[in-house]
């Protein structure tokens, strides 16, 4: 006689075998496929799209060539967007930071009128419509020829993002003891000192963590790329371009490569620092 | 750093930080609440000798006006970028604004026009129908698959650390590239998906998963239509953030005691029985925050929708066609009615919420 217990158990392993089994397969293909698909010739993905795996003497990388070649050598320019993209979600990272680090430490240590409210708003403001803020921001921007600057968008990335990092370090703030502040403050140190020699390097591991989630979000970012710079061409950030190319029928083992590109940044980072980048979606969640 | 912020110089000036004075401030005397850390400020810059007024007060102030001083580059900013433009939204949403005449900004001649536009538009009601099941099964998807792939794993077993990378590969890559793929994926010439259905599976035309607003599928001879394309960018969304919904849960039941299920096991409760009674109480409030943030982003999710199929075959939500208001027909005012339409939506679903109180707990947990 087999129990109810046996039965489920068997059922459920089963189970979690094959649910675990498609779900590595709907997460990894992708990713592979494009990875796969980027270094074939068109013609032999056309000729057999379900051989996936290319053979040696088809491997070649003149997709990546032509997605990265500059328009004057007969490729789409990727490789000067990268620059862009770079100066977007650096300068996002540092602005960011730099604010919520002050922020987060008013917010866990001192006590201030409208504390609260504060708190409040930023997880409102934090699930606010990006299309609904873009309208307004459009505007103003296009009346002040902001429109098409990079600047434009690291502003909009740092409103964005800094709430969900003033929160983020908040609660790891809260984890720093303070007996070791009241310390350095009776051995003479201020405020600044303190923040600067005891809390930050005690909260580190999760600045780094904030930064990782700001550096991602502003490099993955599509529609305010779009809206703000689609005019100024030479100001595209690698998302906006590759989009682009879509739109322009462009083969789709260069639009492959160009993802690869676009992806490898990130998933580098990812791989780096998993662990911190998971302490950091998990406390913040990206918003999309 | 500086201490004392710009701007803020007009608050009143009670520091006194004679080496008496902090001595004072630190005995046993102090109003209740106020932290001994707080009393430990030597701050040696400041000016001396102000003459001895309401010492514990004046350390308040010093320490608001501190608090004050660095949240408010947030403050500023969010104020800016967020907190106005959003109170001109509604502005706007009441002009007669093009894009082409901007010069109408400071025009604030109030219609209602915009609205007439809006909620008099034929696709009005197939928007709001699109949206709705946009959202909703997203959501629903979203959730259930990272609450199925936290449960299977929760437990450690070899490979466990790479499958939990491979998860939130969809997650963290960026959307653009995503889109691409499952536009090549989903291609009806040459996309595996379609060459397998059609070699191996044996359909009889490829599908138009990204273009096709509805298609017909016999199941032993019972034929249905399916909005293809609508279902395709839900499972594209589901696929996207399901990992954070994964990492939410997960996260809460490794911090779950296990004696309580312990306990169950024992009285005899099964696999199934133990998670309906056991494990499913305790993940409600995650679960009822997922959910909540997950319509909110979903039902305000542009990209997706527009990179992959650009709105057509029936699939255009609302942000799309807040998009094509402000940027195909240049009608600032329209957008922003229907932006403002669109955060009513959301601020409700939130209010639900709060009113209710599952964000607080869930948050502060």
């Amino acid at each position: 006689m087999i129990s109810r217990e046996q039965v489920e158990n068997r059922v459920l392993g089963v189970g979690r075998v094959l649910w675990l089994a498609f779900i590595v397969v709907i997460c990894v293909v992708p990713l592979l496929y494009m990875l796969l698909l980027s270094v074939r010739p068109l013609q032999a993905v056309l000729s057999d799209p379900l051989d996936f795996i290319p053979s040696l003497e088809e491997l070649n990388l003149e997709a990546y060539r032509k997605v990265i070649a500059s328009p004057s050598e007969g490729g789409y320019g990727l490789l000067s967007f990268f620059r862009n993209s770079l100066i977007v979600a650096i300068g996002s990272v540092l602005l960011t930071v730099l604010f919520s680090v002050l922020g987060a430490y008013a917010a866990t240590r001192l006590r201030f009128p409208g504390k609260n409210v504060i708190n409040t708003s930023f997880f409102a403001v934090y699930m606010f419509p990006g299309i609904v803020m873009a309208i307004p921001l459009f505007v103003l921007f296009s009346r002040m020829g902001l429109r098409g600057e990079l600047g434009a968008l690291v502003i909009i990335y740092l409103a964005s993002t800094v709430p969900v990092c003033v929160y983020m370090l908040r609660n790891y703030f809260r984890s720093i003891p303070e007996g070791l502040e009241d310390a350095a403050m009776v051995d003479g140190c201020n405020r600044g000192q303190v923040i600067t020699r005891i809390v930050l390097p005690l909260a580190m591991p999760s600045i780094a963590a904030t930064s990782l989630y700001v550096f991602m979000i502003a490099w993955n970012e599509y529609l305010f790329a779009l809206l703000f710079l689609l005019e100024r061409r030479d100001n595209w950030t690698v998302s906006l371009g590759l989009a682009q190319l879509d739109d322009i029928s462009v083969s789709e083992t260069v639009l492959m490569a160009g993802s690869v590109l676009l992806t490898l940044p990130v998933i580098a980072l990812f791989f780096v620092a998993e662990r911190l980048l998971v302490e950091g979606l998990t406390a913040g969640a990206e918003k999309g | 750093m500086s201490e004392r912020p710009p701007g803020l110089h007009d608050a009143p000036a009670e520091q006194d930080d004679s080496p008496q004075a902090r001595a004072e401030e630190r005995t046993p005397g102090q109003p209740a609440g106020e932290r001994p850390g707080a009393g430990a400020e030597p701050a040696p810059r400041r000016g001396r000798k102000r003459g001895g007024r309401r010492r514990p007060l004046g350390l308040r102030a010093r320490e608001a006006r501190l608090g004050l001083g660095l949240v408010s580059p947030t403050l500023v900013i969010v104020l800016l970028v967020v907190v106005l433009p959003f109170l001109w939204t509604i502005l706007m949403s009441f002009q007669r604004l093009r894009l082409i005449d901007l010069q109408n900004v400071f025009d604030v001649t109030l219609t209602l026009r915009n609205f007439r536009v809006v909620l008099g538009s034929p696709q009005l009601w197939d928007m709001v129908r699109t949206t709705l099941i946009y959202s909703i099964a997203g959501t629903a998807l979203s959730v259930g698959m990272g609450l199925l792939t936290a449960l299977a794993l929760r437990r450690t077993f070899a490979g466990r650390g790479l499958i939990r990378i491979a998860v939130l590969f969809p997650y963290v890559i960026p959307v653009v590239s995503a889109a691409l793929v499952w536009r090549t994926l989903l291609n009806p010439q040459f996309g595996p998906v379609n060459v397998f259905g059609v070699d191996v599976l044996g359909w009889d035309e490829p599908i138009g998963f990204l273009s096709e607003r509805s298609h017909r599928f016999e199941v032993l001879g019972i034929g249905f239509d399916l909005p293809v394309a609508l279902l395709s960018v839900i499972a594209f969304e589901a696929w996207k953030t399901f990992p954070l919904a994964f990492l939410f849960i997960l996260a809460r039941l490794q911090g779950m005691p296990k004696d309580l299920e312990e306990a169950a096991r024992v009285d005899g409760a099964t696999p199934l029985q133990r998670f309906r009674y056991v494990i499913m109480p305790q993940l409600a409030g995650v679960i009822a925050l997922l959910v909540l943030l997950r319509f909110i982003w979903t039902f305000q999710n542009f990209n997706d929708v527009y990179l992959l199929t650009g709105g057509a075959a029936g699939t255009e939500v609302v942000a799309v066609q807040v998009y094509n208001y402000l940027i195909n027909r240049n009608d600032v005012g329209s957008a922003a009615a229907l932006g403002l339409l669109m955060s009513i939506v959301l601020v409700t679903a939130f209010a639900f919420y709060y009113r209710y109180g599952v964000l607080k707990q869930e948050r502060d947990a």
